[in-house]
């Protein structure tokens, strides 16, 4: 779905959300009052300048709208690659992001994120991967690598992986996959403004993905041991 | 410079596997572990690969203490896998910081050493990461100092590589790298006219300990022994930064700063020679004493 038309679908009332070089960021109306977005779009690949202006937005929300929910649009390829945002440490720049995240939620924030076309591995980890719930639109994308790509890394057989895929949620891309391990919640259906409106204002205890993960099969450990570490 | 006089020297951590960093890190016999290799725990993701798999997936974790005062600790080995984080790897890491929250300890220390996801179980992993992030985060929160100590043969990158720019402090040797996208990622991807990851000085000059220092990234640049990373861990277990909206103005200011200042820099000895130092082409050369002294004034604010 392309931006404009998500927008318009989210927020029928209204919304004052901008685009500058592909990163969005402003406000929009629901059901339950005015929330904050910020995000991508282009299959946006995000390096330090998207990180500081997204971290920005945040700290501005906390600043000026205390307790306002914030909603995130995916739709990122990853982190740039490049020599240069290696150079001036890019993944603290996205540490940066993810800490601002952070002190919203522990600030009273709600953390929404939808991922709307793609989400792939360190741009949406920063970002994304931070909210209290994820959601995703049925067409949506979310991979941290393709199957050819995996297979020359890992010297794997292609064929073996595409075999895998079949039967294990872990590795192969795919919104059902990352549903069954928990990280993905639902898939959203139009009309969109209501799902929103469904999920503004819920309360979260804590990060909920390993217990989803186990309940729906798709990591059966992660959840046990992580609770085993914790109070054995 | 920290004095190590009186201190067993002489064990690099660059060469050392992860169970040896922990018990030479620590104080004499103080570590316990926590789900040790006699409980057989593996990855089922490896295993259904055919890959070869290990009983404690590639990170040790426990509980020890460090000149006296209670630590967790959790200590990747590059050995396995290159420390890549799967679905078990990662859940022995969030469920230590988890416990952190509840048994109080003076501060955790995480030995990293990763290129971060393990594409084996690639979904799984990054989740994984994920969680470590927000349980990180939530230790920090309570008050808990969470130290990185980063200086092995594969560094630290990936998701991991954002991991250690979210603890309190970090330690690394001149030997450790930290990024994100590995250079040899971004060569296959980009082409080597982008990063060529064969050429060793340029891979240090942008990704290594040095430079980290440098950008005020780490707290402290040690000489490639255990013993050095065991002061520094001791001068930093009392330096909390608890995340507050002041603290990540700063940190906002100080990387906008960076971006102004070196954003059109295409190789660490530019950004050396901006910061105003002289014959910056000689800092690689130099070993952690002389190198200390010579950036003294000239390292970037402490983030």
């Amino acid at each position: 779905m392309k931006i404009e038309a998500l927008l318009d679908e989210l927020f029928p009332v209204g919304h004052s959300i901008k685009n500058a070089q592909s990163i969005l960021t402003g406000f929009g109306s629901t059901g339950k009052g005015e929330i904050a977005v910020m995000g991508t779009t282009d299959h946006l690949a995000v390096g330090v300048e998207a990180a500081l202006i997204l971290a920005d937005f945040v700290l501005g929300i906390i600043k000026e709208s205390p307790g306002r929910p914030i909603l995130m649009l995916v739709d990122t390829q990853g982190q740039r690659l490049s020599k240069r945002d290696e150079l001036l440490g890019i993944n603290g720049y996205l540490a940066h992001v993810a800490k601002c995240l952070e002190l919203a939620r522990q600030r009273g924030h709600q953390l929404i994120t939808l991922i709307y076309s793609e989400a792939v591995s360190g741009g949406f980890l920063a970002f994304g991967m931070m909210a209290d719930e994820i959601h995703t639109l049925a067409e949506a994308k979310v991979r941290v690598m393709n199957l050819p790509a995996m297979a020359r890394i890992t010297k794997l057989p292609l064929e073996q992986l595409q075999e895998l895929s079949s039967t294990s949620p872990s590795f192969a891309p795919g919104i059902e996959n990352f549903i069954k391990l928990g990280g993905v919640q639902t898939v959203w259906q139009e009309p969109l403004a209501e799902q929103l409106d469904q999920v503004v204002g819920l309360k979260h205890g804590g990060d909920q993905r390993r217990r989803n993960g186990f309940m729906r099969h798709g990591r059966k450990l992660a959840y046990p041991i992580a609770q085993r570490v914790k109070e054995e | 410079m920290s004095d190590l006089s009186g201190i067993h020297r002489g064990h690099s951590y660059y060469e050392a596997t992860a169970r040896s960093r922990i018990s030479k890190l620590l104080d004499s016999n103080s570590f316990r572990e926590l789900l040790g290799p006699a409980e057989r725990i593996t990855s089922p993701h490896l295993e259904s690969l055919g890959q070869p798999c290990s009983f404690n997936d590639g990170i040790i974790i426990g509980s020890g203490r460090l000149n006296d005062l209670p630590v967790l600790i959790a200590s990747q080995e590059g050995g396995f896998m290159g420390g890549a984080v799967g679905e078990v790897h990662g859940a022995k890491l969030t469920g230590l910081l988890e416990r952190a929250v509840d048994e109080r300890p003076a501060a955790v220390l995480l030995l990293l050493e990763s290129g971060g996801v393990r594409l084996h179980e690639a979904n799984a992993g990054l989740i994984a990461i994920s969680e470590v992030i927000r349980a990180l985060l939530v230790t920090r929160d309570a008050g808990i100092p969470v130290l990185g100590l980063i200086g092995g043969a594969y560094g630290c990158f990936g998701g991991m590589g954002i991991v250690a720019r979210c603890c309190d402090a970090l330690i690394i040797n001149e030997e450790g790298r930290l990024g994100l996208s590995g250079p040899d990622v971004i060569e296959t991807t980009m082409g080597v006219e982008e990063f060529d990851s064969t050429d060793r000085a340029l891979v240090w000059r942008t990704v290594g300990g040095k430079h980290r220092y440098l950008l005020g990234e780490v707290q402290c640049l040690v000489e490639d022994d255990i013993a050095a990373f065991r002061v520094a861990a001791i001068e930093n277990i009392d330096k909390a930064q608890p995340l507050s909206l002041e603290s990540l103005q700063q940190e906002h200011l100080a990387l906008s700063q960076r971006l102004a200042n070196y954003g059109q820099c295409q190789d660490g000895i530019n950004i050396w020679e901006k910061m105003g130092i002289d014959d910056p082409q000689e800092l690689p050369l130099m070993n952690i004493p002389s190198f200390l002294v010579v950036v003294e004034n000239h390292v970037q604010g402490k983030l």
